[in-house]
């Protein structure tokens, strides 16, 4: 029997879920209601307010990213220098909040910063001065970092372990102190892990409209809100799509330049 | 010590209660090539890594060139490593590689290249400036590996294991080329090897040790011919270790035949083990022999035969370059020099210890 076949239902499933959604949004980007071709759907994110939502977004996810990464490097090291039975317990903490459901998380976020939430009841019985970031950029970073971090520290992680500790060693023995070992050898080393690190927290944090939506109520706008609206509420899908492109091309862009880094990062020192 | 360019005092260490190295008192003369031989867990490494500056000894203290360095970062000594597995560093060249050492003591550029193209011409691989370590052989990697240790010029190399993971024929090459690397730089150098061929071959000194126990220093001529118990024995080349009452000076029975020998100072009819080597024993004619017996089994192995011979209920192992068919009757010979007379260990402990010392 022709092996091939076993991977026919893969074949079927990305043509049908990925392939043709795919040309669906190029068809629906590119032509305008009456099916014409045109462009004005693309440039549409010329206009100040999706230009705005798109700023915003790339704002709040390399800010997001940015976090996660200097969260996630030292916590990656921690974990490596462990012992396999304190390590595994808590890599268990680490992921034990991804079981539960992203929605439910983020919702748990909102009951808890919210003007008369959780944290508020706690600070006022404290009589402690009240914090107000619920439906602010904060809440909404807050957000993208809790749900995304697990996605930086695992391919960190991954690198990290990987690297021979008599290579480390080795570079102590030729003189180097711990500054110098970490900037010359495990840093470099741990690039190709960090780059898919920022690829897995940005591309879901550039895209997101739940996050923001539910911890920045109607009053901050991400791209991924805008492109939400045009599909659910106002229905037009040409629109929907077209801004959908640009994203794309800001995607691609993102993993081009990782890409690029990675190799970079392998065959160069320093 | 005089010339001794580091001195082990005292040095204990343990890990998770289980003792490792316990009181090990060992020196390590200039310009010499020192081996540390035993088998697994007997503490070799232990050693090399205290030294390194990668332990810490839970007593004692490491001396070297007459400064305490027990508590020194591995980083401020004076000293290099060349790990097992290399441990090259996979994101640089290998001219960076080399080059690390002496950029990170800050060497000038002009003096680091003259450096490079020295040591790479030393360990014969001129031309390798700009390959990645992952494009060289295993064989051509150690090299490197050398090479970076050696351009920082210290005074003492300790070597880990470094042939271990090279097939046969270029572990020979190697330990030759090793010697060779030795004589030319005038580097102090320790070598933690569980092959005892590679420690015969290269070393000045052999230190045998088991269950982190110093249980034999001395040359590898008298580490092989006078081993003084019978770990050492059995752990250095192929023996006969035989249980025998040693009946007077320069008289033993083995096996309840009478040898003559040269050892003195047993006292009378004392328990002693006695190791013959397979190369000394001599197989006569059944009349002629000492002890009678017959041959059981015969392997050819290239240079010599290897057989045993069943007599007085032990088998002999015998290497002879002279074939005789299995099942022949033999008389067994030992010359007096050669058989080696060892005190019997009164138990497992002593034994560790080495307590024949």
């Amino acid at each position: 029997m022709n092996r091939k076949l076993l991977s026919l239902p893969f074949i079927f499933w990305s043509a049908m879920f990925v392939i043709v959604p795919l040309c669906m949004v190029f068809y629906y980007g590119l032509t305008d209601k009456s099916g014409a071709f045109t462009f004005d759907n693309i440039l549409a994110i010329a206009t100040v307010e999706h230009s705005k939502a798109l700023w915003e977004a790339l704002k709040l996810s390399v800010i997001s990213t940015v976090i996660c990464l200097l969260l996630a490097y030292p916590l990656a090291m921690i974990l490596c220098n462990m012992n396999v039975n304190q390590n595994s317990f808590l890599v268990l903490i680490f992921i034990l909040p991804m079981w539960m459901n992203f929605l439910l998380r983020t919702l748990a976020w909102q009951t808890l910063l919210e003007k008369t939430g959780v944290i508020n009841s706690i600070l006022s019985a404290l009589h402690l001065p009240s914090l107000n970031i619920i439906n602010t950029p904060y809440a909404i970073v807050l957000g993208m970092v809790y749900n995304f971090l697990p996605f930086m520290v695992l391919p960190l992680y991954n690198v990290l372990v990987k690297i021979d500790k008599n290579v480390i060693n080795a570079a102590y023995d030729l003189g180097a102190n711990g500054a110098q070992t970490f900037f010359r050898i495990i840093f470099p080393l741990s690039l190709p892990g960090m780059f898919s690190g920022i690829t897995m927290v940005f591309v879901p944090a550039l895209t997101t409209f739940v996050i923001s939506k539910i911890l920045g109520g109607s009053k901050i706008l991400l791209i991924g809100n805008v492109i939400e609206q045009e599909f659910t509420q106002t229905g037009n899908w040409n629109l929907g799509s077209g801004l959908s492109i640009v994203l794309m091309l800001f995607i691609i862009f993102n993993m081009v330049i990782s890409v690029i880094t990675d190799k970079e990062g392998e065959a160069n020192t320093l | 010590m005089k010339n001794a360019l580091v001195n082990l005092v005292n040095i204990s260490k343990s890990f998770d209660n289980q003792m490792v190295l316990d009181d090990l008192n060992l020196y390590i003369r200039e310009n010499e090539f020192l081996t540390l031989l035993g088998p697994s867990g007997c503490g070799k490494t232990t050693t090399l890594r205290i030294l390194g500056g990668f332990e810490t000894p839970d007593k004692g203290q490491v001396i070297f060139e007459g400064r305490d360095i027990t508590n020194l970062p591995p980083n401020k000594r004076n000293l290099n490593t060349v790990f097992q597995k290399y441990a090259l560093f996979p994101h640089m060249t290998i001219a960076e590689n080399i080059a690390f050492g002496l950029k990170i003591s800050g060497k000038s550029k002009s003096y680091i290249n003259d450096k490079i193209k020295y040591a790479l011409k030393l360990v014969n691989l001129d031309g390798f400036e700009n390959r990645m370590p992952d494009s060289l052989s295993g064989g051509q990697q150690q090299r490197i590996a050398i090479a970076r240790a050696i351009v920082n010029e210290p005074k003492l190399l300790l070597l880990d294991e470094p042939l271990g993971a090279l097939d046969l024929k270029l572990r020979q090459d190697m330990q030759y080329e090793l010697i060779r690397l030795k004589n030319e730089l005038g580097i102090t150098f320790i070598y933690v090897t569980h092959d005892q061929e590679e420690a015969l071959t290269m070393s000045d000194t052999i230190v045998v040790m088991n269950q982190g126990y110093i249980q034999q220093i001395g040359t590898p001529e008298s580490i092989y011919n006078e081993p003084e118990n019978a770990f050492v024995a059995d752990f250095i080349g192929d023996s006969n270790i035989i249980g025998a009452t040693m009946i007077r000076d320069r008289l033993v029975e083995i096996l309840g035949a009478r040898f003559d020998c040269v050892d003195t100072g047993f006292g009378e009819n004392k328990p002693v083990d006695v190791v013959i080597r397979p190369e000394d024993v001599e197989l006569v004619a059944p009349e002629e022999g000492i002890l009678q017996g017959t041959l059981i089994h015969s392997i050819f192995k290239g240079v010599h035969y290897e057989m045993e011979v069943m007599a007085n209920g032990f088998e002999w192992l015998v290497q002879s370059t002279k074939m005789v068919p299995v099942g022949t009757k033999v008389g067994i010979k030992v010359d007096p020099f050669n058989i080696q007379i060892m005190k019997k260990p009164e138990s497992e402990d002593e034994e560790a210890i080495g307590v024949n010392e």
